[in-house]
């Protein structure tokens, strides 16, 4: 039984601030159904003034990534985008009073979301999903990368590999990656600054399978699934095979007479340009 | 709050008899068993009891095959351990990708020992493949470790064939029963099984005593070296209160056995896994319909958290598990689900609920009541529920 303070419960059983902003100024996303958890923060902001005035959130998860996102549209409503940018995930924990060691990744997660949402308003409020610059990937399992481990190791002044796997959820799988986390361990807190790695884009067959569905998803949801809810559609990822990708269309596309004109003609043809040339749609 | 109590595959309330049986030997009849006075007698006459008791429980040809142990985890260890070191010149051990980590974990660690171990897997509704099984099958095959009833789906795996097949290979075989013991019928002396594992606080009795059967004529190692306790193959003072107590419990679930207790729980279990899969759209059954325990519903709810579910169930007192990721501590959804190959929007949002002969109907029809709006309230909150 995780030790929740009253906060945290009170976030739990009445989350504030849920639901989604229509046609909002910034939409930023983190984490699939694969990992477990994932949220989805719209935002309303003044252009003038640059405050944001609205936040709403969706979010997939357990007790304290629910009551993490839940806080979060609170302590963002009426700041501006600049004030809220130096929100920590230990001021969202802080915030809850506390979260338990193992769930601190919980509140991780609600900073990239705000960093994704505000990355999102910068670039004209096209939705934006997570991601690391200069992406080098430490743990497969959960596709975490050694920038969002060094990161976690600053902010929260981490010193073991098990607290990196509770901040990151990094090692938190196989364990393979457990030699290399305590490498960067060692080297950020022996004030080694690292340089950048400057990584080559992967083939995408060469991805594991959580990257692939971690780049699928990004592509349907920024690039596909806004157009076919134009429509009153939705399109579900199914299965990836090697770089078959198997889909299957929901609600108004799944009857419509041009549904696989839509699979060929544009949903293919989107991942095929954002993806790689070699993949393909199948359908469910 | 009345609390609704569903998780008996974690562990069960003591039966007051078992309770009673227990408190003269903490107070009164505190003796050492190995002790030469009257005292000790009536310590020794009760452990002797309570082993014919066990014995009886699980079909043993003679009451001296059972050795009481402090709980499954060591039974399990012993059995491990007794037969790579029985078989030193045999390299090779089978065991299932879904068993509990008291088997996975020293298996594991033979591993990095030089050992080969291969893990049979089970199809999309919990099934042991057999086919794969025989084609692992070898002359160096030390160990073969399969158990019962899976504790998360409450499938029943078929052992008295596997272990039929492991013997005809010269290899020893071991169940762990921890959730079979008490739920189904076991009959050992008309089976090839050597050694099986069995807890006590999965069937009334406290945490902190088990046993170990091991057949007549098995070889065997101890894992536990010390005095010369249950003819040397356990050291270490016998746990009397908790091993009369385990007698009793083992007669009670006899009783219960032989009364058709099981039946009724069946017929509540399935109106709550009916109750739930009609009224929850999204909302599966991991496990067939058939080959189970009557104990056990493990049911996943597409895109929500499993342990946001549980969280909202305390607030009614209901007691239950899941096999999501965010209850353990570990970040992976459970090992079972994933053998399984559980589809990921289902794999984090898995409930198990248990029951025993202690539920009622009013416990069940609460859950289906509140289950529900629960499932509802937290798809509202879900980014996915957009794709159901």
């Amino acid at each position: 039984m995780w030790d929740y303070t009253d906060k945290v419960m009170d976030h739990f059983r009445h989350p504030r601030n849920v639901g989604v902003i229509e046609n909002a100024d910034g939409t930023g996303q983190v984490g699939s159904l694969v990992c477990g958890d994932a949220l989805r923060l719209t935002l309303r902001i003044n252009k003038e003034t640059e405050v944001i005035e609205d936040a709403k959130f969706e979010t997939f998860g357990c007790a304290s990534a629910i009551a993490s996102s839940s806080v979060l549209t609170e302590m963002i409503k009426g700041k501006t985008i600049a004030e809220a940018s130096k929100i920590t995930n230990q001021d969202i924990a802080d915030e809850l009073g506390s979260l338990p060691a193992e769930k601190m990744h919980c509140s991780v997660m609600g900073m990239e979301a705000l960093e994704a949402a505000v990355k999102s308003y910068r670039q004209g409020g096209k939705p934006v999903v997570f991601e690391q610059e200069n992406e080098k990937i430490v743990c497969h399992c959960f596709n975490v990368s050694e920038e969002t481990i060094i990161k976690a190791i600053r902010a929260n002044h981490l010193k073991t590999v098990e607290e990196v796997t509770f901040y990151t959820k990094a090692g938190g799988g196989c364990g393979r990656c457990k030699g290399e986390i305590q490498k960067i361990l060692d080297k950020v807190n022996s004030c080694a600054v690292p340089e950048p790695a400057h990584n080559t884009e992967k083939k995408f067959a060469d991805l594991t399978i959580v990257e692939k569905i971690k780049r699928i998803e990004k592509v349907l949801e920024e690039d596909v699934r806004p157009q076919l809810n134009a429509d009153g559609g939705n399109v579900e990822l199914v299965d990836v095979n090697g770089t078959e990708i198997k889909l299957r269309l929901l609600g108004m596309c799944s009857g419509c007479l041009a549904a696989d004109a839509t699979m060929k003609g544009f949903i293919e043809k989107t991942l095929r340009e954002k993806l790689d040339p070699s993949v393909s749609v199948v359908k469910a | 709050m009345k609390l609704i109590y569903l998780d008996n595959n974690a562990t069960t309330r003591v039966a007051p008899e078992v309770a009673e049986t227990i408190r003269p030997y903490f107070t009164e009849k505190y003796g050492n068993a190995s002790s030469m006075y009257p005292l000790a007698a009536q310590a020794h006459e009760a452990m002797e009891q309570a082993r014919a008791q066990v014995a009886q429980l699980v079909g043993a040809a003679h009451p001296d095959e059972i050795i009481f142990t402090s709980c499954a985890t060591e039974s399990d260890n012993t059995a491990v351990f007794s037969a790579v070191r029985s078989y030193p010149q045999k390299k090779h051990i089978i065991t299932s990708a879904v068993e509990h980590p008291a088997i996975m974990h020293p298996v594991r660690y033979l591993q990095t020992q030089g050992y080969e171990v291969d893990y049979v897997g089970v199809d999309a509704q919990g099934r042991f493949d057999m086919e794969q099984y025989k084609r692992l099958l070898r002359d160096d095959t030390a160990l073969v470790s399969v158990m019962w009833v899976n504790n998360e789906t409450g499938m029943i795996f078929p052992v008295p064939e596997i272990a039929a097949l492991a013997k005809e290979r010269g290899a020893l075989f071991h169940t762990d029963a921890v959730q079979a013991v008490g739920k189904l019928p076991i009959d050992l002396k008309n089976t090839k099984i050597d050694m099986l594992s069995l807890s006590g606080h999965k069937f009334h009795a406290p945490k902190g005593v088990g046993a170990l059967y091991l057949r007549r004529g098995t070889r065997f190692s101890e894992f536990m070296m010390g005095g010369h306790q249950e003819k040397g193959r356990r050291g270490g003072t016998e746990n009397i209160p908790y091993i009369a107590g385990l007698g009793t419990a083992a007669r009670l679930a006899q009783e219960r056995l032989e009364n058709g207790a099981m039946e009724k729980i069946a017929v509540l279990r399935d109106r709550l896994q009916n109750g739930i899969l009609s009224s929850i759209p999204d909302s599966r059954l991991n496990g067939a319909p058939d080959g189970r325990v009557a104990t056990t519903a493990n049911i996943s709810f597409g895109y929500v958290e499993g342990e946001a579910i549980l969280m909202h169930l305390n607030e009614y007192g209901i007691c239950a598990s899941s096999g999501s990721a965010c209850t353990s501590g570990s970040l992976e959804p459970s090992h079972v689900m994933r053998a399984m190959g559980v589809d990921f929007k289902f794999a984090h949002g898995s409930v198990r609920f248990s029951l025993s002969e202690q539920t009622t109907q009013e416990d069940v029809d609460k859950v289906l009541e509140v289950l529900p709006g629960i499932i509802k309230e937290l798809r509202k909150i879900s980014p996915f529920s957009r794709l159901a």
